[in-house]
């Protein structure tokens, strides 16, 4: 059966056979090839696998414990983030890093090692988990933890789902004193103002991030907004949350991004703000999450789909590689509402393959435009390659297999944890097609 | 706050009732066959701030067990204020066919298990004269099919009895609700094809259903367009029909 299984970004959209494990006691299929998946929110084809199943955790989602004393929370890999924020965030907790959207499960968010915009403090997801089940296809399992099979929670930790299935984890919660953000948006002029800003807020907020306005050119190029932030004080009121919510209920024949809305929609948010620093309290949700506010949205782009593309380019080469990927973009005339540029800190990722490393990143989406927006891509891989980053497999449809090979030279010792009867169409791409 | 029964707590959609419930602080009283699944969802539900949460392992095919289930629902609660019958099976037609012990047995899960307890139900909410009964029948009840009309039959037969319930407890201010969902993604369905628009998520359906609750509804065709799909299925000539491959 396929709709419910289809990755994020829609590219490649093809159907998928799956199977749903709703018990931690059950086994995974007995099949040649299967692949854990969430809620399928990675962007490309790392969390499908075409011509063989997926076993969806979809309906494991149930909690487990939670200590409202230590916020130690323990629950199954299905369970998605924004059930866990209704229940913590209440009693005072809050998710210790967290991705652009709730809707992701805490398996998935483990095996992606994913980020967020306090990777310079907090480092990535899997430094706050604490332990976690691990299901191999062979029926065996598997506690792991910082302390007890180290090796494979280092491999399941960004393992994109190979090394088998997370039945449950436990996660350490973060105390906040108020969940809403006492945010700062400042519109900055140029790429090496964003660099700047980035370096004098470290130590002084929790959440960094900027919004990169992608069509401008030349002087401008890498102007946007950046918005910097700490948790409210315990005396301040909590906004209310938006009730209104947007949908996209149907498919467009066409993509509604295109060069002219982008170019309408980038000059006018650029110029929304009229002063140059704004203040303003604001609940988590639009913070973190505003693209959560729009169900459906990745149906915007229509019915060829998008791709996302996200680098990381280390810092002693960031603003010459971000410059240089910027103006290619802005050159194909092509790009999207959000883009979103962050620098990310020193904490050590802890998974053979995690993406976030020390530099600066850079995420944007495109619509699929066939090989005009393949041809863009492997002139931005060459850029990423030269400047010695990455490119993160949530969010890939397209990096070569010599690529990834370079970006994670662990993947050789990461073969050895990788189950046998486990891959993925990402992982054969990348690995096991003559690229 | 309410104290509910939930009777076949397992399946995908009255264990996302369950957390809506649960949310609201609700005490709740969780029936189903299995004890360690039961386990896995009664300590999933205090966590999402269920007041209290009771197990009670039984089959409802254990018709001679009933009573002792509203014994102890009553015992722990202290109160019942009302009951959600979800369980279920989704019978091989073909099975049916070929047996009629396989059939009868369908039968017991699907209609008879159901009329049971909203017997007991019933006669416990007229004497408090309060209550709400809410059933998962089905969809499938409306019009018997080729593909599946010993379901259609045993479902049919719950959303009859419940139609005359209805009437019978009208008086003493005692509700029942009857619920229709249509195409589910469950684990249920797992086999089939869920490519369509007519598919909904349990969230979706379990959503309704509470609101449906709340409201006071009678009958819920869930998602709402069933009840326009379902009033063309009924209005087709039999003449017609018996030739038709649904």
């Amino acid at each position: 059966m396929g709709k419910p299984y289809v990755s994020w970004a829609r590219y490649p959209y093809t159907s998928q056979q799956a199977v749903d494990l709703q018990w931690r006691t059950d086994l995974l299929p007995d099949v040649p090839s299967v692949l854990p998946q969430g809620n399928a929110r990675s962007y490309g084809d790392s969390c499908m696998n075409h011509g063989g199943l997926v076993a969806s955790t979809r309906f494991m989602r149930r909690f487990m414990d939670f200590d409202p004393q230590s916020g130690l929370l323990r629950c199954e890999a299905g369970l998605q983030l924004a059930d866990i924020l209704n229940v913590v965030e209440p009693q005072g907790w809050f998710l210790p890093v967290t991705p652009g959207t709730k809707f992701v499960t805490v398996g998935g968010a483990i095996a992606n090692d994913v980020h967020g915009k306090n990777h310079h403090l907090e480092g990535s997801f899997g430094n706050h988990v604490t332990q976690f089940e691990l299901l191999r296809t062979d029926g065996s399992r598997r506690l792991c933890s910082p302390t007890e099979n180290t090796d494979w929670f280092d491999a399941t930790i960004g393992g994109l789902g190979l090394t088998g299935l997370i039945t449950w984890a436990e996660l350490q919660l973060k105390r906040v004193p108020n969940s809403a953000i006492n945010l700062e948006t400042i519109k900055y002029q140029d790429l090496a103002t964003f660099f700047k800003l980035s370096e004098e807020s470290e130590a002084t907020h929790e959440y960094t991030a900027a919004w990169v306005d992608c069509l401008a050119a030349r002087e401008k190029l890498g102007r946007g907004h950046f918005l910097r932030g700490n948790h409210a004080r315990i005396t301040q009121p909590k906004p209310a949350a938006a009730k209104l919510k947007l949908a996209m209920p149907i498919d467009p024949p066409l993509s509604l991004v295109n060069s002219l809305s982008l170019r309408a929609f980038n000059a006018l948010y650029y110029n929304r703000l009229f002063q140059e620093r704004t203040f303003a309290t604001v609940h988590y949700d639009p913070f973190f999450y505003p693209l959560d506010f729009v169900h459906d949205w990745n149906r915007m782009y229509g019915p060829k789909g998008f791709l996302q593309y996200q680098c990381v380019v280390p810092n002693e080469t960031s603003y010459d590689a971000i410059r240089e990927i910027l103006q290619r973009i802005a050159d194909a005339n092509s790009g999207s509402f959000l883009v979103v540029l962050k620098v990310f800190g020193k904490v050590p990722s802890r998974g053979m393959l995690s993406f976030p490393r020390p530099g600066a990143t850079l995420a944007l989406d495109f619509p699929y435009h066939g090989n005009k927006t393949m041809a863009l891509f492997d002139q931005l891989d060459e850029v990423v390659v030269q400047a010695g980053g990455a490119i993160y497999p949530a969010k890939d449809a397209h990096m070569k297999g010599e690529h990834f090979r370079q970006f994670y030279p662990r993947h050789d010792d990461f073969k050895q944890f990788k189950d046998p009867g486990i891959s993925s169409s990402f992982w054969r791409r990348v690995m096991e097609e003559n690229t | 706050m309410k104290n509910w029964i939930i009777v076949g707590v397992t399946s995908a959609i009255a264990e996302s009732v369950a957390r809506i419930w649960a949310e609201r602080g609700y005490k709740l009283f969780l029936v189903a066959r299995n004890e360690n699944r039961l386990a896995d969802i009664a300590q999933d539900l205090k966590v999402r701030g269920a007041a209290s949460v009771t197990t009670f392992a039984m089959d409802a095919n254990a018709f001679e067990r009933h009573q002792e289930c509203f014994d102890a629902a009553l015992k722990s609660m202290g109160r019942i204020d009302g009951i959600l019958v979800a369980h279920g099976t989704l019978p091989d037609q073909k099975a049916c066919e070929t047996s009629f012990n396989v059939a009868r047995s369908e039968i017991e899960t699907n209609g008879l298990s159901v009329i049971s307890l909203c017997t007991i139900a019933a006669n416990l909410f007229e004497q408090q004269r309060q209550g709400d009964i809410a059933v998962i029948s089905s969809v499938a009840g409306d019009r018997g099919r080729q593909s599946n009309y010993v379901y259609g039959a045993a479902k049919g037969m719950v959303s009859i009895f419940l139609q005359g319930l209805r009437n019978r407890l009208a008086k003493s201010g005692v509700h029942v609700t009857t619920i229709k969902p249509g195409f589910v993604d469950t684990p249920m369905t797992a086999s089939f094809d869920k490519g369509g628009p007519l598919w909904a998520s349990a969230d979706q359906v379990a959503s309704g259903i509470v609101g449906a609750v709340d409201k006071k509804r009678n009958v819920v065709y869930l998602p709402w367009f069933w009840w326009i799909i379902m009033n063309i299925i009924r209005h087709i000539p039999e003449f017609i029909f018996k030739k038709m491959k649904l």
